[in-house]
């Protein structure tokens, strides 16, 4: 019977092809519009650390003084080397990492390639091993290379291809500002989206070319990139960044369980009443430990824009849609004469309603896969955008699949209204105007 | 025009009339808002910086090694810069208008004063006001004796010296209102931490060099501070000068110290154009949808004007019979369509009203002007007009002779 309808279906169509290719290009408009939008925000949106997001956490701590104390307030999106290095030290998570950003001017041995700056991550020895970060070649650092302040350096897959052709470059030396550092690692192409471990950046900034224990860039007073806030008397001076009351460096942790969780927001709590006793700490303990995930909403990461063009795209299918309702009606009513005499000869109205929704079934498809490729088209300008998430735009499998969908899914729902005022029409009737 | 009978008609078709009423409401709440939005986007991309953004250079270096002394390096990379033809200003600042890289500071004008009064950016470097060519409006300039070097005042912060920390400072006026409003902002204090700074000059407007909220956009504060950072901004005597300034000072800059690294090279207009590229690309893309919408609205309704046509062909020659004239018919299909374009703009407008009160909460928008109302009106029935005018003028051309014919 579906292989009757779907020729019937054909033939309708192909009978009126300037009202089928309005159908057609109505629907593949809205679905192009609202799969591009969709698929922008379905990466945005997306956990950078899928399988392991659940087990991160971002402690924050109140350090400052009293001035301009409000209660209940957010406390700094960072922490101070101090706080960041006991947190370190107290090692009460499964894995924990104390990192910030910077970039660092990398000298190459080959005279043909001039001197740049390279983005870097200044962080601690678990950063690999707590963000599953991928090798190529070698490994990370260890806890004593940081305790040592190691001239050791983990590389990306891009700056290992640019200085060392793609081969393994472990052991090899790289010389940063001036200073000789050893090749311990290579990452392989890595670049978790949203740039979530230092929202400082751009939000969706690519991961760091060169990575360095934070101790060591301290020793080497490396360049320090991202945000500093300070309170009382601090005022960024780099020199003496540790012991300055500012924030400007983020503190990760991995902890396994639920039991862990709370256990480690009971020790954050202990920590800063410790603190508020020693007298460094002046404000009411004020700790909070937000997830991975909930702290990308907290940052508000997926761009207001996005979101913005979001509702706007399906606006437009809705236009779209309301459209191909009114096409299909005109079109299903057009056939009343034929629709009554397959009536009288004995269709239900339950088998006329299904060969109408064949024919919408039809459109969508059709309208779906000229929506693909208008995705497609849209997705490629997006790509030419020049905002750093934009290279991040690309169908996956999923959204291809709702892409077909929503499509098909939509022009049955549309078809649905005239399909059943088609099925109303009184066979006789229709017979008797012939 | 008798719309009576075009009423009844379009009773017995309620379903049809009611999809193109929908669909033209859709269209003109859509297109209102989206126009406001990109009309909103455009305005920010012409925000004033005040400063002379077609005659500004700026250049940005770093060392490869450790630093030597920044302070003799930047008088002689000054010099330097100073001797090529085609320079009028130079300075040595720390950040530039829409730079998106800031330095800000809290405000008090009471020490006691438990939370900031606003928060202000803080530009600095010797000779900036000549260099921007920001518009001094009362009092002075700040004067050579009163700048600090600014790793001075840092170490100064430190040890809470506040002799020599800055006591002078020059304001944008949008600021001196938010401070003093309706008063004399020269001779008056305010303060940053416990450190007093007098006003001494107001300038008409000064960009802050990132923009979190556009209510404070102007907050800005020039102080008299020193920068060693390897930041240069160069005012050219003419934009045309600009290329080759730039590759000029470039080359004189690699002479004096082939030990550094180019971190930025642009003009004025490149920094703008890079900070505005998402507004850019936000209402391109409106722009997109906004025709696409119109096109589709207007291809639906030629769609169903034609469907119409075809159905009423016999009613219409049986009226051609009757004695009505081409255009007769011509004004029914008109006035049909002029009476459903009005439904849905006012259904529109009231759908419109409705998503700009959304907009208001989650982002940020002001309210819709009125002007859009009859603006957006007016479009919409050209629109409906345009595209009804085709199967209309096809209604027109049906015979008399079709009344006679049985089928």
């Amino acid at each position: 019977m579906f292989s009757y309808y779907l020729d019937l279906a054909l033939r309708s169509l192909r009978r009126n092809r300037a009202l089928t290719a309005l159908m057609v290009l109505a629907i593949a408009l809205g679905i192009g519009a609202s799969m591009t939008t969709l698929t922008v925000l379905h990466v945005l949106s997306g956990d950078p650390m899928p399988g392991s997001s659940g087990t991160l956490f971002y402690p924050q701590l109140d350090p400052r003084d009293m001035d301009s104390y409000q209660e209940g307030k957010e406390p700094p999106r960072q922490v101070t080397w101090i706080d960041g290095m006991n947190l370190l030290h107290a090692k009460r998570g499964d894995r924990q990492a104390l990192m910030t950003g910077g970039a660092v001017p990398v000298q190459p041995a080959q005279s043909s390639l001039d001197p740049f700056y390279s983005d870097a991550r200044y962080t601690s020895s678990d950063f690999f091993a707590m963000f599953q970060t991928p090798f190529k070649y070698g490994r990370g650092w260890s806890e004593a290379d940081d305790d040592a302040r190691a001239r050791v350096v983990v590389i990306s897959r891009t700056l290992n291809d640019k200085l060392f052709g793609g081969k393994d470059s472990t052991g090899q030396t790289l010389r940063m500002k001036d200073t000789p550092f050893r090749v311990i690692g290579v990452l392989d192409s890595w670049r978790p989206s949203p740039h979530f471990y230092d929202l400082n950046m751009d939000d969706y900034a690519n991961t760091e070319e060169v990575f360095v224990p934070l101790t060591t860039s301290r020793d080497l007073r490396f360049d320090h990139n991202g945000s500093t806030d300070c309170w009382g008397t601090g005022g960024g001076d780099e020199e003496h960044a540790e012991t300055q009351p500012c924030v400007w460096l983020q503190f990760w942790v991995q902890l396994g369980d639920a039991g862990k969780v709370a256990a480690y927001k009971e020790y954050l709590t202990h920590y800063s009443q410790e603190q508020k006793q020693l007298g460094r700490f002046l404000r009411p303990v004020n700790v909070r430990l937000p997830g991975l995930m909930e702290w990308l909403d907290i940052n508000k990461v997926v761009p207001g824009d996005v979101r913005l063009q979001t509702w706007l795209a399906f606006g437009f299918l809705l236009v779209c849609l309301v459209n191909t309702v009114g096409l299909m009606l005109a079109k299903f009513l057009r056939r009343a004469g034929e629709l009554g005499v397959r009536r009288a000869l004995g269709a239900s109205k339950r088998e006329v309603f299904a060969q109408l929704l064949v024919e919408s079934g039809v459109i969508g498809l059709a309208g779906g896969i000229g929506g693909l490729l208008l995705a497609m088209i849209g997705l490629w300008l997006v790509r030419r955008e020049p905002s750093e998430y934009a290279a991040l735009a690309h169908l996956d499998v999923s959204m291809l699949l709702t892409t077909f969908l929503l499509a098909i899914g939509s022009t049955l729902l549309a078809g649905l209204l005239p399909a059943w005022r088609a099925c109303q029409i009184t066979p006789a009737l229709q017979l008797k105007s012939q | 025009m008798d719309i009576l009978p075009i009423l009844s008609t379009l009773r017995r078709h309620k379903i049809t009339a009611f999809l193109v009423i929908i669909e033209i409401a859709l269209t003109c709440a859509i297109v209102c808002n989206a126009v406001f939005i990109i009309s909103q986007r455009l305005d920010r991309m012409n925000m004033p910086s005040g400063v002379d953004e077609h005659r500004l250079l700026d250049i940005q270096l770093a060392d490869i090694g450790a630093t030597s002394d920044q302070k003799s390096r930047t008088l002689t990379d000054l010099a330097a810069l100073r001797q090529i033809p085609g320079v009028s200003q130079v300075a040595s600042v720390r950040q530039v208008p829409f730079g998106n890289s800031s330095s800000n500071s809290g405000i008090k004008l009471d020490t006691t004063q438990k939370s900031e009064t606003l928060s202000a950016t803080l530009y600095s470097g010797e000779n900036i006001v000549p260099t921007f060519g920001v518009q001094l409006i009362a009092g002075r300039d700040l004067l050579p004796d009163e700048y600090l070097d600014f790793d001075q005042v840092v170490r100064a912060a430190a040890a809470k010296d506040a002799k020599s920390m800055p006591h002078v400072v020059l304001i944008t006026q949008k600021m001196a209102e938010r401070l003093w409003p309706g008063q004399q902002a020269l001779g008056k204090q305010f303060y940053i931490s416990d450190y007093p700074l007098t006003v001494v000059g107001v300038v008409k407007e000064l960009i802050r060099p990132s923009i979190w909220d556009e209510s404070a956009k102007s907050y800005s504060m020039i102080l008299p501070m020193r920068m060693a950072h390897g930041e240069y901004v160069i005012r050219t005597a003419t934009p045309q000068d600009r290329d080759r300034v730039l590759a000029a000072a470039l080359a004189k800059l690699k002479e004096i110290n082939p030990h550094r690294v180019v971190l930025k090279k642009r003009t004025m207009d490149d920094v703008r154009h890079e900070f505005f590229q998402d507004d850019r690309a936000m209402a391109g893309l409106l722009v997109g949808v906004c025709l696409a919408l119109l096109v589709v609205t207007a291809l639906g309704i030629v769609g169903l004007g034609s469907f119409w046509v075809a159905q009423r062909r016999r009613q219409i020659g049986v009226r051609r019979a009757l004695g009505a004239t081409r255009r007769n018919i011509l004004n029914y299909f008109q006035t049909e369509n002029f009476l459903l374009a009005t439904i849905g703009i006012a259904v529109g407008m009231v759908l419109a009203y409705g998503i700009n009160l959304a907009l208001m909460v989650h982002y940020e928008l002001p309210r819709l002007p009125a002007i859009y109302f009859p603006v957006g009106a007016l479009s919409l029935w050209v629109i409906g007009q345009l595209a009804v005018l085709g199967p209309a003028m096809r209604a027109a051309a049906v015979p008399p002779v079709v009344a006679t014919r049985s089928v």
